[in-house]
């Protein structure tokens, strides 16, 4: 019997909210399902399982805040006793912020839900999920859904504080309050947006604590790339084109494969590499915040499923739909300040990855080619690495494996 | 149709890209990125909206004649008008 339980869904999350099952007693589950919807401090995030079986009883009621650990589900492997007949939540679901009780081995095991790196799903798509609408005007999550309808409310008429204006459940809140004309206290609660500034700062602060920075830093010419995409996204639909970003993420993914040392996780027992280079990406999020969730096994990706993979990512972290392994398995981080901008970005590690990789916005600068000046657009790349793990060779090789490939950004 | 029903379009899917944004507080004048903070991937989804919806195709060489309500309305007409 194994027990699911609030996955931690990154270094600076203790609590969620349950607030949707996508399951429900006797369903079968396998591996990388999405069984759960958990609302963070970084909005509304889907929970896949890590194992197979028969989902035996739901421990826990949705709406409630519950620690990191707290039994979810207990789910029937195989052959395991058959699922009893279904019956709600149980009544007795710890809240937050008690610790969760009656923990078993079983449960000590399933309660790190997060795969070491590389043992995750290979490949988004090889997952089966629920379709999730694409973010559209009126995105919400699911509990802020739940919530306006049981109140009578129109979600449309809620003015979002969510990621890309996606309407949270205290939104809903603040809503309902507002619509009876009475405010219970003259303090508004914090915005979600505080809370993830909140996270934010409890995740940075940590890193930079725990973890020895150093930096090294090329500025590096794109001509090539730049001039390749030029050409290439001419006569290309708006759905067909391809952003300098993808380039940025391909070529990282490709230099991390090649320089293990920076790719993977830093936890009790020292620094596991990966085998997969699952490469977070970075996304500033419209009214303040960052997310980066990962993409996995970039390098079994084309250009243009790159591309894709990061459309995607940016579509579903506005609309407050990530995924749970998307948060977690992050091998290595991606930040790139986009195509305007200032030049330079040293970045802090998100542990409990080891190494950041930093890119600049794209500057036009004089630039000695073939013994002569001559305009080129350039980008100044940093890494930010670990150096319990890394020395500045290291990082000096993946910095010019990135550069080499992108001087053929056709072979990308 | 008006550059005023191209505005009314640009506005409407400008603020589908960006739900955050209030289409009333838009000027004429905001610059999609500079001060209505689109980022690259945003523009990108905009053009592709204003494609779907339109039929209009946006080359990149073109952005910048879009980065404003006003350019974008003029721009649109435009390129509508002789047919895309």
């Amino acid at each position: 019997m194994g027990v699911f339980t609030m996955p931690s869904l990154g270094a600076d999350m203790e609590a969620g909210t349950l607030v949707e099952w996508l399951v429900k007693p006797g369903d079968k589950v396998h591996r990388g399902d999405v069984v759960a919807v958990v609302e963070t401090q970084k909005g509304a995030i889907e929970v896949e399982v890590f194992e197979e079986g028969t989902v035996q009883r739901l421990e826990a009621e949705v709406g409630k805040e519950l620690p990191v650990g707290a039994p979810l589900a207990l789910i029937a492997a195989e052959g395991e006793e058959a699922p009893e007949p279904a019956t709600g939540p149980a009544e007795k679901t710890p809240a937050a912020p008690e610790p969760a009780t009656g923990a078993t081995e079983e449960m000590a095991a399933a309660a790190e839900p997060v795969a070491a790196p590389g043992t995750g799903p290979s490949r988004p798509e090889a997952r089966p999920v629920p379709a999730v609408p694409p973010a559209r005007r009126g995105a919400a999550s699911p509990a802020a859904r739940a919530r306006a309808a049981e109140l009578g409310l129109d979600i449309s008429t809620i003015e979002g504080s969510g990621p890309g204006g996606a309407v949270l459940l205290a939104d809903i809140e603040a809503g309902a309050r507002g619509a009876k004309g009475a405010a219970p206290k003259p303090r508004p609660a914090a915005r979600p947006m505080d809370e993830m500034r909140k996270a934010i700062a409890a995740a940075m602060t940590r890193s930079k604590q725990t973890i020895p920075h150093f930096y090294l830093s090329q500025t590096i010419d794109i001509e090539p790339a730049t001039r390749w995409l030029e050409k290439r996204n001419a006569d290309a639909e708006p759905d067909e084109r391809i952003l300098l970003g993808a380039l940025f993420v391909r070529a990282a993914a490709l230099a991390a494969q090649k320089v293990k040392v920076l790719n993977g996780h830093y936890g009790d027992d020292g620094f596991v590499p990966s085998d997969t280079v699952n490469p977070g990406v970075a996304v500033a999020l419209r009214g303040g915040g960052l997310v980066a969730p990962a993409i996995m096994d970039a390098p079994s990706l084309s250009l243009d499923e790159t591309m894709a993979a990061m459309r995607d990512l940016v579509a579903r972290a506005r609309a407050g739909r990530l995924r749970s392994s998307e948060m977690t398995q992050g091998t290595i981080t991606v930040s790139a300040l986009g195509e305007t901008g200032a030049e330079t970005m040293t970045g802090v590690i998100f542990p409990p990855q080891v190494a950041l990789v930093g890119l600049g916005a794209p500057q036009t600068r004089p630039w000695v080619v073939d013994g002569a000046i001559e305009p080129r657009s350039v980008v100044t790349l940093t890494v930010s690495a670990d150096h319990r793990v890394a020395d500045g060779r290291q990082s000096a090789r993946f910095i010019a494996a990135f550069e080499a490939l992108l001087q053929s950004p056709e072979d990308l | 149709m008006t550059e005023k029903d191209f505005r009314a379009i640009f506005i409407e899917e400008l603020t589908r890209v960006a739900p955050d944004i209030d289409p009333a507080t838009v000027s004429d004048s905001d610059h999609i990125q500079d001060d209505l903070e689109l980022d690259s991937m945003d523009v990108l989804n905009l053009v592709a909206a204003l494609h779907d919806r339109l039929g209009i195709n946006i080359p990149e060489a073109d952005y910048e004649e879009i980065a404003t309500p006003a350019l974008a309305a003029a721009y649109l007409a435009r390129v509508a008008g002789k047919g895309n």
